[in-house]
């Protein structure tokens, strides 16, 4: 394949090479297990706090208030069903959202079949949930409010300030899944009440296999891996040392580069939304217009199915993903899509282009005369296309 | 996941299109579940198939079955094309992935509901054929 534009970012992400060099030592020199007493060895529980240190300081914590984990799938199950044994006894209602990804959403399925009761808010038709219909979702005996920063797959970012607030008020536990938002827009736990905060390594130029959980000071939630007294007896397992390091690099540029990551990011996405809806009809926005990350575009296309979009995009070099149920192997199109009031049959036409700093304007004007034709391709064989156009055409002789 | 074949056909497509005023026509499937057959025959006094075009609204397979299936019955007789079965499509594609199996139905029902409709305009009886089912039931394929 002679061009390939990736635009696949909220999937994952390159690892950046200054992660990658960071890591290499241990896996080769510095091998030592950090829970050795050896000199060798301690270095390493050395690099292993230091990229404590950093991750912590992203979001405003202290480092005794971050665990690594395998990911943010692993930190989901671990917030969730740790803060539900923990607290079991004080009440089994967990409130999260009709939107939240699986590892969120299938964990809380999980402790419905094991006595819990959970809550799931709907949103608007931009992916909001409302924090008045959180307010009254509110039980005695709620124990966690779980809703994600941002949502991975329409890019909508949540009023999360505002629900710690509430939580905070109420005195309930409040966790969010940031893995898309972690790295890529401000975030600080305290100024927004954040006691659990799920991110993962790959999303943001880091390696994969490696995520982390933040759990405030003070917030007791039962252990999820039994075993070794590693991150202080709370996840047990020898720490993914290269991971770690690797995870602490990416960060610490992540950090850096942040503000002008946003600026360069968003103005990317809104040239390829405005070229988009401007150059192909029937197609529409999904997630919010400007609450949104910076890297996330998403699309509808009326009378034509994902799969066969993405296939398509892929023969014009872009990697691009798809919410349609072809892709997904289920019956069902995306959950997001229908939480946010889409009919099936336009669900199944969905598009989503994550892209990232180093992509260009030529990029996205690419991606935009590429996503024009395959959709043009694809309606000149469709049937529903047919039938619309045909109606067209009867209305218009009828005038 | 998809054989060489299947990317062949998705790629380039043979008989999309329309017939004006065909002998007969068929649509199967539904949009509520992402996958809509419309096949287009055009046979002649003989119940020779001289021409046949099929517009899709699917993934990757339900348009290289729809392909597929058009090359296969073209030029043949009602009484074959009937024969033509969703395996025979399949495997003319090199397979198809587990999931994808129901794109392959698809394609066999929208063949047999355009016969239907050629042999109801011309009150003909085609031994073996059957009226199609509404298309209502095609989401249950997908559960399988």
């Amino acid at each position: 394949m002679d061009k390939m534009i990736y635009l696949d970012n909220a999937a994952t992400t390159a690892t950046r090479p200054e992660v990658v060099s960071a890591m290499l030592p241990y896996f080769t020199e510095r091998f030592g297990n950090p829970s050795s007493l050896y000199r060798f060895a301690t270095e390493n529980k050395k690099a292993v706090e230091a990229a404590r240190e950093t991750v912590a300081k992203a979001i405003g914590a202290n480092a005794s208030e971050v665990y690594f984990t395998a990911g943010g799938t692993e930190s989901d199950n671990w917030a969730i069903k740790g803060t539900a044994q923990a607290l079991k006894d004080k009440g089994r209602h967990i409130i999260t959202t009709k939107i939240e990804h699986h590892a969120v959403l299938h964990t809380c399925e999980y402790l419905q079949k094991n006595g819990f009761e959970v809550t799931y808010l709907g949103v608007d038709e931009f992916g909001m949930i409302s924090l008045e219909e959180l307010k009254s979702a509110i039980r005695p005996d709620t124990i966690l409010i779980s809703v994600m920063f941002a949502n991975n797959e329409i890019g909508t970012i949540e009023p999360v300030a505002g629900i710690g607030a509430i939580a905070k008020e109420k005195g309930i536990l409040f966790h969010t899944d940031a893995v898309q938002a972690f790295g890529q827009v401000p975030i600080n736990v305290d100024a927004m009440h954040i006691d659990m905060l799920s991110a993962s390594g790959h999303k943001l130029n880091g390696p994969k296999g490696i995520g982390m959980l933040y759990i405030r000071k003070g917030v007791r939630i039962a252990p999820f891996i039994h075993g070794g007294a590693q991150e202080r007896k709370k996840r047990a397992g020898t720490e993914n040392v290269p991971g770690i390091v690797g995870l602490g690099k990416a960060v610490e540029i992540a950090l850096e580069t942040m503000d002008e990551r946003i600026r360069k990011e968003t103005a990317l996405r809104d040239h390829l939304i405005e070229k988009v809806l401007a150059e192909v009809p029937y197609s529409r926005l999904n997630g919010h217009r400007e609450k949104r990350l910076p890297g996330n575009t998403h699309f509808c296309f009326r009378f034509v199915e994902g799969e066969s979009l993405l296939l398509f995009m892929d023969s014009k070099g872009i990697c691009a993903s798809s919410g349609s149920a072809c892709t997904s192997g289920s019956l069902d199109p995306s959950h997001v899509l229908l939480a946010i009031g889409l009919p099936h049959e336009i669900a199944h036409g969905s598009l989503r282009l994550t892209l990232n700093e180093t992509n260009t304007t030529e990029d996205m004007d690419y991606t935009a005369a590429s996503v024009r034709e395959v959709v043009e391709r694809l309606r000149s064989m469709s049937p529903l296309y047919e039938d619309f156009m045909k109606g067209e055409d009867a209305c218009t002789a009828k005038k | 996941m998809y054989s060489e074949k299947v990317m062949e056909h998705f790629s380039h497509p043979r008989n999309v299109g329309e017939i004006e005023n065909p002998s007969g026509v068929g649509t199967v499937g539904n949009a509520k579940c992402g996958d809509i057959m419309r096949i287009y025959l055009d046979i002649d006094e003989n119940q020779i198939i001289r021409d046949v075009k099929f517009k899709t609204f699917g993934c990757g397979a339900a348009i290289a079955t729809s392909s597929m299936a058009t090359e296969l019955v073209k030029g043949k007789s009602v009484n074959e094309a009937l024969k033509i079965t969703n395996k025979a499509v399949m495997e003319a594609l090199d397979g198809l992935p587990e999931v994808k199996v129901h794109c392959s139905l698809l394609a066999e029902e929208a063949i047999q509901a355009a016969l239907w409709d050629y042999a109801q305009k011309n009150g003909i009886k085609i031994e073996g054929l059957q009226q199609p089912e509404s298309d209502e039931h095609k989401c249950d394929i997908k559960k399988d």
